[in-house]
């Protein structure tokens, strides 16, 4: 089950990409790029149990961390650059 | 080694987070527009985790990996929706804003063609008191 799940996972994380470089709107990237962070960590915890090291949890929680803080940094930023009525409103 | 109780419970919360996982990815790649795709990826990604985490916690027994998934998913539960609710707001603001109701109603009543410099100034109205 472990690797049906790290599979899915993988599948998940490449339909995300797919939506990212499709995508017409900025939001649509970071969208997808949170989606992609996510499943990230995910996919870090399923692999620390196939591998049996559970010191690798540590890495998952720093980047759910890390994960967080960027795409609100990213909003933050587009949002305050549409304010201004600059280009950023179609890509 | 492991109670086959628990791994059978595992498996289920593993294989039901993988299925809700990748109706999500559907729903991302192939609904219409922004809201819509937001909404697939939103409400499965804190759904997913939560369940593919649970079966993990249930795989791992009494040790300190339980402690740190558990910290995952509280901080996973809490952000995922955050990180939501603040791209729906930027979109909001920008130019995918939708409408509101009763102007659209309006609008379909009496087709009037609104310019792009008024349309523009309502937008920094509305986003006056952000910045």
């Amino acid at each position: 089950m472990l690797t049906a799940t790290m599979i899915a996972l993988l599948v998940v994380m490449a339909l995300a990409l797919v939506r990212a470089l499709l995508g017409p709107s900025v939001y649509d990237r970071v969208l997808a790029a949170n989606v992609f962070g996510t499943k990230t960590v995910l996919l870090i915890a399923v692999i620390c149990f196939t591998l049996g090291r559970p010191e690798y949890l540590d890495i998952a929680l720093v980047y759910a961390l890390i994960n967080f803080v960027s795409v609100i940094g990213v909003l933050r930023y587009f949002e305050f650059r549409s304010a201004q009525g600059g280009e950023a409103l179609n890509d | 080694m492991i109670d086959p109780v628990l791994a059978v419970l595992s498996g289920l919360a593993l294989a039901l987070g993988c299925f809700f996982m990748l109706s999500g990815a559907v729903g991302l790649l192939r609904f219409p527009d922004f809201y819509t795709r937001m909404h697939a990826a939103g409400v499965t990604d804190t759904l997913a985790t939560f369940l593919i985490v649970g079966g993990l916690m249930l795989l791992a027994g009494w040790s300190l990996a339980l402690l740190k998934l558990g910290l995952i998913l509280l901080f996973i539960f809490f952000t995922s929706p955050t990180a939501s609710h603040a791209l729906a707001r930027a979109a909001q603001h920008s130019e995918l804003r939708l409408p509101e109701a009763d102007r659209q109603r309006e609008r379909e009543a009496e087709p009037v063609v609104e310019s792009e410099p008024e349309r523009i100034a309502e937008a920094d109205a509305l986003n006056a008191d952000r910045v």
